[in-house]
């Protein structure tokens, strides 16, 4: 049977975590549909159907899901999830808000941050804050399912030549509204897709240093800036920084970890990447027993320091 | 206004949790347990909410063994007014845990819903959710803010890109985010006071719920180890060993 991905997206593009989750979703199934929910988002669905191993992409849209709010995109896909045994989203803060709801409507089990797919009802994900690693069978026969990304690689975003196919939308649940929407504007790579993330603690001081000591070296790497949990709650910066077990989980091709300490909540967001560095002054902070290569020093000398040696 | 708050007894966030030898599990053995950290920070949001004079009373619920009686005396001594306690040694997966607050919600009427967004031990953010799609509820998960008025709570959640504001119809289900409050400590006085509140135990059994588990757990092992690698003299050496050894700059 076939597999559904719900697009991530903002009726704008397509997001690159669908991407690995097309490539979870081939894992369960030979042949793969992409559903995009949204309003005027017939770009978003152009671009899902150029992915590679996608069969065809339902594009559903009414202007009351152009927010997406949980209720009524949970309803679309609990309507079209029939003819599917698999139903997968990524992980994300969109995925984790609607995947439960469409479970639950279906009365069946959700898998959350499947990192593995060992067989169509047997996958792998982490808990414990990634201390240990749960392999689970579901009895249910259809499978709603969040993927953690950095789990999968991503499929091509070209080479597909699968169909759009619209349909009508279900009617709206009515008992949310949307209100406003602050993000952070940035030109930097997304963090979740970035190659390079340099990443702050409490260490930096203040939301000033924050920015003084770290935005130089991740303008000069073309990285993304994460955080610590520490950081955020005290404000250096805001949440959608935040890196870790209830943040976002990360796996570039570098990462460096200027004065974070690495609290096992936070190591679980970024553990996977290919090379982590840490600077920090505590020689015997928790992060450096993760690190790749470690520097042990005065991060407000050896940042810019580092900044200009590149 | 009713306000009712599902908390979960987890091993306590300072635990270095431990796989067992035959990979059945982790080791519970004498390990600490206290209430899931989300769970605090909607036990103090339904108190301040009480505090400010918009919720007349809060309740508290559990789901699962005997013991979880010690979680709902701290929410309790947090400032809750009563307790419930669904009491079963079984185990419990979301979407039956979920069941059981329907269940609880259709007979106590509250308003508003809180738990916390995920628990850290099994860390998979669904309860709230699936019970708000099984009451047929809006939801509001990830909350960094909560304002209630007018027969409406307005919920800012932590998203990915940033912050996002919605507002609920209510009854609602709210999950709260790390930066919702910051939970005040129980003191002397109020513990002892909460010993006297009234809890009341209810077995699963009798609710007429299915709550067997749809998850099977065939393993659980310990994460590939990362070796931790080498100290660098200094920044010098930390540049050449990452664009001549590692390659990635």
């Amino acid at each position: 049977m076939t597999a559904l991905v719900i697009a991530e997206h903002d009726n704008l593009s397509l997001k690159a975590a669908t991407l690995n989750t097309v490539t979870a979703a081939l894992a369960c199934s030979s042949e793969v549909d992409v559903l995009v929910v949204g309003n005027a988002a017939e770009a978003v669905a152009k671009a899902a159907a150029q992915i590679a191993g996608v069969r065809k992409v339902i594009l559903v849209e009414a202007d009351f899901l152009a927010d997406q709010m949980a209720e009524p995109v949970a309803e679309q896909i609990v309507a079209l999830a029939v003819a599917y045994e698999h139903v997968l989203a990524p992980a994300t803060a969109h995925g984790k808000n609607v995947m439960p709801r469409v479970a639950a409507k279906l009365d069946v089990a959700q898998l959350t941050d499947v990192i593995k797919v060992v067989a169509p009802d047997t996958f792998e994900r982490p808990i414990y804050a990634g201390s240990a690693i749960a392999t689970v069978q579901t009895a249910d026969a259809k499978k709603i399912i969040t993927v953690r990304t950095t789990g999968f690689d991503a499929a091509a975003a070209t080479g597909g030549a699968g169909a759009v196919e619209k349909q009508d939308a279900q009617a709206g649940a009515g008992k949310s509204r949307f209100v406003s929407r602050e993000l952070t504007k940035s030109d930097r790579p997304e963090l979740t897709a970035a190659k390079i993330i340099v990443s702050g603690g409490r260490g930096l001081g203040s939301g000033e240093n924050f920015k003084k000591v770290l935005e130089p070296l991740a303008d000069k790497l073309n990285a993304a800036i994460g955080a610590s949990r520490a950081a955020v709650d005290a404000g250096f910066v805001t949440n959608d920084y935040q890196v870790g077990q209830t943040g976002k989980i990360v796996a570039p091709q570098l990462y460096i970890a200027v004065g974070i300490s690495g609290a096992i909540q936070h190591l679980a967001g970024m553990k996977d990447s290919k090379v982590i560095v840490a600077i920090n002054k505590d020689p015997d902070a928790p992060i450096f027993e993760v690190a790749d290569y470690g520097l042990v020093g005065d991060l407000f000398e050896a940042v810019p320091e580092l900044v200009k040696a590149l | 206004m009713k306000i009712l708050v599902a908390v979960k007894r987890v091993v306590d966030f300072n635990v270095k949790v431990r796989v067992k030898a035959d990979q059945s599990g982790v080791d519970l053995a004498n390990v600490k347990m206290s209430m899931n950290p989300f769970d605090e920070i909607a036990i103090e949001e339904a108190v301040r909410l009480k505090e400010a004079g918009i919720a007349t009373e809060v309740v508290v619920i559990s789901a699962g063994p005997t013991q979880c009686q010690e979680t709902l005396r701290t929410a309790l001594a947090i400032g809750a007014d009563r307790a419930i306690l669904a009491e079963t040694d079984a185990e419990l997966q979301p979407l039956a845990v979920a069941k059981i607050l329907k269940a609880v919600c259709e007979k106590e009427q509250p308003q508003l819903l809180i738990m916390g967004k995920q628990a850290i031990d099994d860390d998979s953010n669904q309860t709230g959710q699936m019970a708000a799609a099984l009451l047929g509820w809006p939801q509001a998960t990830f909350a960094s803010k909560v304002v209630i008025a007018n027969g409406e709570a307005s919920v800012t959640r932590e998203v990915d890109g940033g912050l996002e504001t919605i507002a609920l119809t209510l009854p609602a289900v709210v999950t709260t985010d790390l930066r919702l409050n910051e939970p005040r400590y129980a003191t002397l006085p109020n513990i002892m006071k909460a010993k006297k509140k009234p809890l009341d135990v209810q077995p699963v059994a009798g609710m007429g719920i299915d709550v067997a588990p749809r998850l099977k757990t065939l393993k659980v092992a310990e994460p590939p180890k990362r070796s931790g690698g080498i100290k660098v003299a200094d920044v010098a050496a930390l540049v050449a060993k990452l664009k001549n050894e590692a390659k990635v700059i």
